[in-house]
C-alpha cells in the first residue's frame, strides 16, 4: 500500500446540537479497501459525505493528494461514489447512466463507447447498455451503481453502505466482486458499512467508529483477535464482556476464579475488563474446567452450535462443534492466550457497549 | 382478485360511478347533443361553424393567447419556487407551502374582485404610485391585468404539482449527478427537470385549462370589454341560446384536448408505475 492519498485532519461536524464527529483524525492510503465500521448513528456516513463533498465540516482540513479540497464542491473532486439505494437516473437508460459523467466531461463518442462497453464487462452485466434502469434488480442496479462511478477513473470510490439493500446470498457475492474490482482497478475504496462480517471478508483496514470517535483502526485480524476496548470487542462478532480484575501479570480474576492469561503490564490488583470470543471457551468434563456450569440454552447454527452455560453467575456464550445437551454439567476451560484484557474505559466515549445492531 | 373482492370493489365505488354518470357523462353528452343540432333539435354543424365568426373567432384567439402567457409566467414562477421550498429543511416547508395553499381558502371571486380594487383607477395601487410620483399606471381592463388575475388565481396549481415531484427525487440522484461532475445547472437541465416532467406536464394542465375557459377574471378585471371565449360562451348561456354554447364549448374542448395528450405525454402512465412497484418488491 502507498502513500496517504486522503488526510482528514481534525474533522469536527454537528447537526445543530447533535454532535456528530468530533476532532476525527483519519488517513487512507493509496490503493486500500478501507472500511468505516459502526452502529447507526456513528458518524461514518457523515465522514464518508465530507469525504466526497457533500458536507462540509465545520471544522478541520480534508487533504486530497496534498491539496487541500475542504471548499471544492464535489464536481471538483476527483473521487467518485456509489450511494445507497444505487441512486441511479431512472429517466436514463443503462448506456446514458454510465457516460453522464464522461458527457459532462466532453469525451469523444467513441471513447464513451468504450468506456461503457469495458464498465458493463467489467460488472458482468455486457449487453445491458439499452435497458432501463428501473428495469434492472437490485443487484444489477448496484452493479451499473458501480460501472457509472468507475468509468471515470476516480482515484477513490466510496460506497455508502452499498449492499445494505441485497439479499444474503447476494451480498456475498457482491463482496467478492467487490474485491476482484479493487484489485482489478487499482484503486482506493472507501467503504461504508454497519455489518461487521462485511468489513472483515473485504477490507485492508477497519475503522470502528461509534458516537462521532474513531474506536480502534487496525486490520481486519487486529480487530477481531484484539479489540481495543469493550465496544470494539462487543460490535465485532460475539463476546463473552466480563468484569474483573488483574491480581499480577499473566494472572486475571473474575467471577470468583482466577485464570492465567498472557496480558502485562496492567499493574496489580487493578479492576479490567475481560474479554473472551465464545469459539475460545472450550467445554470439558465439570472437574476438568476452571470453573463449573450447567448448559441452559442450545441452538443448532449450521457450522456449530451455540449454548449458553450459567457458571460463576455469568451466562456465558459458547460456540463449539460439539454438543452439550441443556442441563449438563460441564466444566469450562480458556487457554490464556484466548482471554483478552481490557482497561476499563475512562471516557466517555468508550463507554458505548450494548450499542447493538 | 378474486370474485368476491371484485364485487366488494363495485360496491363501494358505486356512488362515485352514480355521480360520474349524473354529473359528468350526462351533462357532457347533453352538450354535444346540444352543439350538434339547432333550436328545433335538427342536426347542424352550424353551432361549431360559428366559431368561424369574427367575434368569436378573436375571443378565442385572445383566449388562447392570454391563458399560454400565464401558464409560462406561472411555470417561471412556480418552477424555482418549488425548488427552493424542495431544498428547505421540512418544518420550514410545510409553512410555505401552507401560506402559498392560504389565499385558495379565500373564494376565487372575492380573490380576483380584490385585485380589481387594487388595480382599479384611483384604487391602491394607483393611489400609492401616484403618491411617489407615478401617474397614470393603469393596467385595469387590459390584457395584462387579466393575464395578472389569471397568474394570482392559478399559480398555486402550478406551484403544487411541481412541488410534489420534486420532493420525492431522492437526495441522492442530484448528489450523484454533482459526484459525476455535474454543475448546478447542468444537474437541474438533465437531472432535474427531466424527472419533475409529470408534475411539469399536470401543472400546465391545471393552470392552461381553467385560464382558457374563464370568463370570471376576464369579467372582472377586463370590464366586460374584453371578451374571452368564456365570455361568449356565458353570453350565449344567458341569452337562453344553449345550442351555441354548447357548439363553442365543444370548440374549446378540442384546444384542451389538444394540450393534455401534448403535456401528458410525460406522465408515467399506469403500467410504468406499476412495473416500478414490482421492481420495488424484486429488490
Amino acid at each position: 500500500m502507498g502513500n496517504k492519498l486522503i488526510d482528514l485532519q481534525g474533522i469536527t461536524k454537528s447537526y445543530g446540537k447533535q454532535m456528530v464527529l468530533d476532532d476525527l483524525n483519519l488517513y487512507i492510503r493509496e490503493n486500500e479497501f478501507l472500511t468505516l465500521l459502526g452502529p447507526s448513528g456513528c458518524g461514518k456516513t457523515t465522514t464518508l459525505r465530507i469525504i466526497g463533498g457533500f458536507e462540509s465540516p465545520d471544522k478541520g482540513r480534508v487533504v486530497f493528494d496534498g491539496q487541500d479540497i475542504t471548499d471544492l464542491p464535489p464536481n471538483k473532486r476527483h473521487l467518485n461514489t456509489v450511494f445507497q439505494k444505487y441512486a441511479l437516473f431512472t429517466h436514463m437508460t443503462i448506456a446514458e447512466n454510465i457516460a453522464f459523467g464522461l458527457k459532462i466531461k466532453n469525451k469523444s463518442k467513441a471513447y464513451i463507447d468504450d468506456k461503457i462497453k469495458y464498465a458493463l464487462k467489467l460488472v458482468n452485466l455486457d449487453g445491458f447498455e439499452n435497458r432501463m434502469a428501473d428495469s434492472l434488480s437490485g443487484g444489477q442496479q448496484q452493479r451499473i451503481a458501480i460501472a457509472r462511478a468507475i468509468v471515470n477513473e476516480p482515484k477513490v470510490l466510496l460506497l455508502d453502505e452499498p449492499l445494505g439493500a441485497l439479499d444474503l446470498k447476494l451480498r456475498q457475492d457482491m463482496q467478492y466482486e467487490l474485491i476482484r474490482l479493487k484489485n482489478e482497478l487499482g484503486i482506493t475504496f472507501v467503504f461504508v458499512t454497519h455489518d461487521q462480517e462485511e468489513a472483515l471478508t473485504m477490507s485492508d483496514t477497519i475503522v470502528v467508529m461509534n458516537q462521532g470517535y474513531i474506536q480502534q483502526v487496525g486490520t481486519p485480524e487486529m480487530i477481531y483477535n484484539e479489540p481495543e476496548n469493550a465496544f470494539v470487542a462487543d460490535f465485532i462478532g460475539d463476546s463473552n464482556i466480563i468484569p474483573g480484575t488483574m491480581i499480577e501479570d499473566e494472572l486475571v480474576e473474575f467471577l470468583g476464579t482466577k485464570f492465567r492469561c498472557v496480558d502485562k503490564g496492567f499493574g496489580n490488583n487493578k479492576p479490567v475488563d475481560v474479554v473472551i470470543r465464545p469459539e475460545d471457551v472450550e467445554l470439558v468434563a465439570p472437574e476438568k474446567g476452571t470453573i463449573k456450569g450447567v448448559v441452559t440454552h442450545l441452538i443448532f447454527k449450521g457450522v456449530h452450535y451455540e449454548m449458553e452455560v450459567m457458571a460463576g453467575g455469568f451466562e456465558w456464550l459458547v460456540q463449539s462443534t460439539k454438543m452439550s445437551p441443556v442441563g449438563a454439567e460441564v466444566g469450562i476451560k480458556v487457554d490464556p492466550f484466548n482471554i483478552q484484557i481490557m482497561n476499563k474505559p475512562e471516557s466517555e466515549d468508550e463507554e458505548a457497549v450494548g450499542v447493538d445492531e | 382478485m378474486n370474485k368476491k373482492a371484485r364485487r366488494k370493489n363495485a360496491l363501494v365505488s358505486s356512488p362515485y360511478m352514480v355521480w360520474i354518470a349524473a354529473f359528468i357523462i350526462i351533462p357532457l353528452l347533453f352538450i354535444v347533443y346540444y352543439g350538434f343540432t339547432d333550436g328545433a333539435g335538427n342536426f347542424t354543424l352550424e353551432q361549431i361553424k360559428s366559431i368561424a365568426r369574427e367575434e368569436y373567432y378573436e375571443a378565442l384567439i385572445l383566449s388562447l393567447v392570454l391563458s399560454i402567457i400565464s401558464t409560462v409566467i406561472c411555470l417561471l414562477l412556480a418552477y424555482p419556487l418549488a425548488l427552493i421550498l424542495r431544498n428547505m429543511n421540512l418544518s420550514k416547508q410545510g409553512f410555505i407551502v401552507f401560506v402559498f395553499i392560504l389565499p385558495m381558502w379565500m373564494n376565487f371571486l372575492l380573490r380576483t374582485y380584490a385585485w380589481q380594487a387594487i388595480l382599479d383607477i384611483n384604487g391602491v395601487l394607483d393611489t400609492a404610485l401616484s403618491a411617489i410620483g407615478i401617474e397614470g399606471f393603469n393596467i385595469i381592463n387590459t390584457p395584462a391585468a387579466i393575464v395578472l388575475g389569471m397568474v394570482y388565481d392559478y399559480l398555486p396549481f402550478m406551484v403544487l404539482p411541481i412541488y410534489n415531484v420534486l420532493v420525492k427525487i431522492d437526495d441522492n440522484v442530484i448528489n450523484a449527478a454533482r459526484d459525476l461532475g455535474a454543475n448546478f445547472w447542468q444537474t437541474l437541465v438533465k437531472i432535474i427537470i427531466p424527472l419533475s416532467k409529470p408534475g411539469i406536464a399536470s401543472g400546465i394542465i391545471m393552470v392552461f385549462v381553467p385560464a382558457l375557459t374563464t370568463f370570471v377574471i376576464s369579467d372582472i378585471l377586463g370590464g366586460g370589454k374584453l371578451l374571452l371565449i368564456g365570455n361568449i360562451v356565458e353570453r350565449q348561456v344567458k341569452a337562453d341560446n344553449l345550442n351555441q354554447a354548447a357548439g363553442l364549448s365543444l370548440v374549446l374542448m378540442v384546444f384542451i384536448i389538444i394540450n393534455m395528450l401534448f403535456s401528458g405525454k410525460d406522465e408515467p402512465d399506469i403500467k410504468t408505475v406499476k412495473e416500478g412497484k414490482k421492481n420495488e418488491k424484486l429488490r
